[in-house]
């Protein structure tokens, strides 16, 4: 069979074949996983229960659950006093990458320029690409991993079309304070420039208040804001996400994910609806826990000579591990089959040569063994 | 509550030298803190937490939940009565409560008779006790926030973006 050109293309080889032999392996101590290692808090697990056995099995409007848009609108404006009416102006998604693939189908017309700083969550660029645009990726490696304005403008061409923005970011765990996203918002403005923001680990930020890109002056009506109950909610298997944005955005987005995905699972919307009324202490309590374990990872890589910035956000630490000698794929590879840790090589994400991924969404346990492994693995190179 | 508190309630055998990393505390300041709590007594003891239901030659421990009645003091309340009940070794909890009854007596016991002694032998005859409910325990679900059951093994993938 004649396989679309487009798929064919579509990678990664490298990184797939790492990832299957750490699925092929036992004993692993993982440090590669992209999600929390919580389970999804009780009280909204019930509430997915007790929908079931109320007899809420049926499709919900393909917008999503009313009750669900409402709690989205009274919750992003308590938190960030942002006003999204819950009757055209969110979308409820199976996670943020439904979310993002709709949105790229919505605005791209082919050749159109999807701007995609890295390293970056994966799906940005085959998402574009499916949609028939065309990923411009920006090396953020030599300025913190930070998309600048500077950066931004050496980009920008006609044919851009719109900027994917992620922060807290997944692997660096790098973040933005409110003046450094104002002068990015200035030079998408400027240039009309759509900004696609994925902010779902905004509830996971260490040091400072989460800005969400649509409260940046002028900035609502040029933004689609993604968030998604998976990481702060420790609710991944659920499949919830959401999109806001304006009307005519919102509007084509729901023509594709009606013909696609008709609605999220029923069940899921109605927990992700009680996350909303009694999730909020969770959420705090986890985000202490992650914190702490931050502290604990980064102190101890950078003691390992694994030179490690302090991530702002999510549950990632992003180490340079250059000083081994090593590439990122040797590395992890090594590290996998000498002392059984698992870790991501920061090349899966796109310029991040010299770099892992660690996400400490483990145990402190797990981490403390690991750390151990890893301690012994890279004094054998020095 | 104090960050150190709140590690050291989840995990009292949590190291001074970790618990700095957590917190972003010179190791000599985490010291410190606990040295102090301890002192002051907000941190009472450090202890584990047992599933006895798992240890053979223990089976045969008793627990029971008291409901007492007391006709209040003058001036002293329910302190100087609580005080007495509370005193005898035989109570490992006791709390002053709202509502039909006064004082919740946690009471331990190698067996049934041992604590329907204890129940009608030194505390039921007290003075100014008006009346007690025995309720005995029969199963432990979960106890201070852990739950009584083995863990169970991880169910996330090894390796995801």
């Amino acid at each position: 069979m004649q396989i679309s050109k487009v798929v064919e293309k579509m990678q990664p080889s490298g990184i797939r074949a790492f990832f299957d032999l750490v699925l092929g392996m036992k004993d692993v101590i993982s440090l590669g996983i992209g999600e929390p290692d919580f389970v999804t808090p009780w009280q909204i697990c019930e509430a997915g229960i007790y929908s079931l056995e109320q007899g809420f099995t049926g499709y919900t409007s393909n917008k999503g659950l009313y009750k669900l848009r409402l709690g989205l609108h009274r919750f992003l404006k308590n938190k960030y006093g942002l006003d999204y009416s819950p009757d055209d102006e969110i979308l409820i998604t199976v996670g943020v990458s439904e979310g993002l693939d709709l949105l790229m189908r919505a605005i791209i017309n082919p050749g159109d320029k999807i701007l995609v700083p890295q390293p970056s969550y994966v799906s940005y660029g085959p998402v574009t690409e499916l949609a028939a645009g065309t990923p411009v990726y920006i090396d953020t490696s030599k300025d913190g991993f930070k998309i600048t304005p500077k950066l931004l403008e050496k980009h920008i061409d006609k044919k851009t079309k719109a900027i994917v923005l992620n922060y807290p970011n997944n692997p660096t765990g790098v973040s933005y304070r409110r003046k450094e996203l104002q002068e990015i918002n200035k030079v998408l403005l400027k240039h009309k420039i759509l900004c696609i923001s994925d902010e779902v680990y905004g509830d996971l930020t260490y040091d400072f208040e989460h800005v969400a890109f649509p409260t940046l002056p002028k900035a609502k009506n040029n933004t689609v804001y993604f968030n998604g109950f998976s990481k702060a909610y420790a609710m991944t298997g659920w499949r919830v996400g959401f999109a806001c944005g304006p009307k005519d955005i919102i509007a084509a987005m729901t023509k594709i994910h009606q013909y696609t995905i008709m609605c999220v699972s029923i069940t899921s919307q109605m927990a992700a609806a009680e996350a909303l009324v009694s999730g909020r202490r969770s959420v705090e309590q986890m985000k202490r826990e992650y914190n702490r374990r931050r502290e604990f990872i980064v102190s101890e890589l950078n003691s390992l000579g694994l030179k490690c910035s302090r991530p702002q956000g999510a549950f990632y630490a992003f180490p340079c591990i250059k000083s081994t000698g090593l590439n990122s794929m040797e590395f992890s590879r090594k590290l996998l089959e000498e002392e059984k840790v698992a870790v991501v090589p920061g090349t899966a994400f796109g310029f991040g040569e010299g770099y892992i991924r660690i996400s400490y969404a483990s145990s402190m346990d797990n981490l403390k063994e690991a750390l151990i492994r890893m301690k012994r693995f890279v004094e054998k190179r020095k | 509550m104090d960050e150190i508190l709140e590690i050291l309630e989840k995990d009292g055998r949590a190291s001074i030298e970790d618990i700095a990393k957590m917190t972003r505390n010179k190791p000599e300041d985490v010291k410190k803190a606990i040295k102090k709590y301890e002192k002051e007594g907000a941190i009472l003891k450090y202890k584990a937490v047992i599933n006895k239901d798992l240890i053979r030659e223990n089976e045969s421990e008793v627990r029971a939940l008291i409901e007492v009645n007391i006709l209040p003091q003058k001036d002293l309340g329910f302190e100087k009565i609580a005080e007495r009940i509370y005193s005898f070794p035989e109570v490992t909890s006791c709390y002053l409560i709202s509502g039909t009854y006064d004082l919740l007596v946690v009471v331990e016991g190698k067996s049934l008779h041992t604590v329907a002694n204890f129940v009608a032998e030194k505390l039921a005859c007290l003075e100014h006790v008006r009346g007690t409910a025995t309720h005995f325990l029969l199963k432990k679900y979960k106890e201070d926030g852990v739950i009584l059951k083995q863990k169970s093994e991880n169910k996330r993938i090894a390796i995801s973006y």
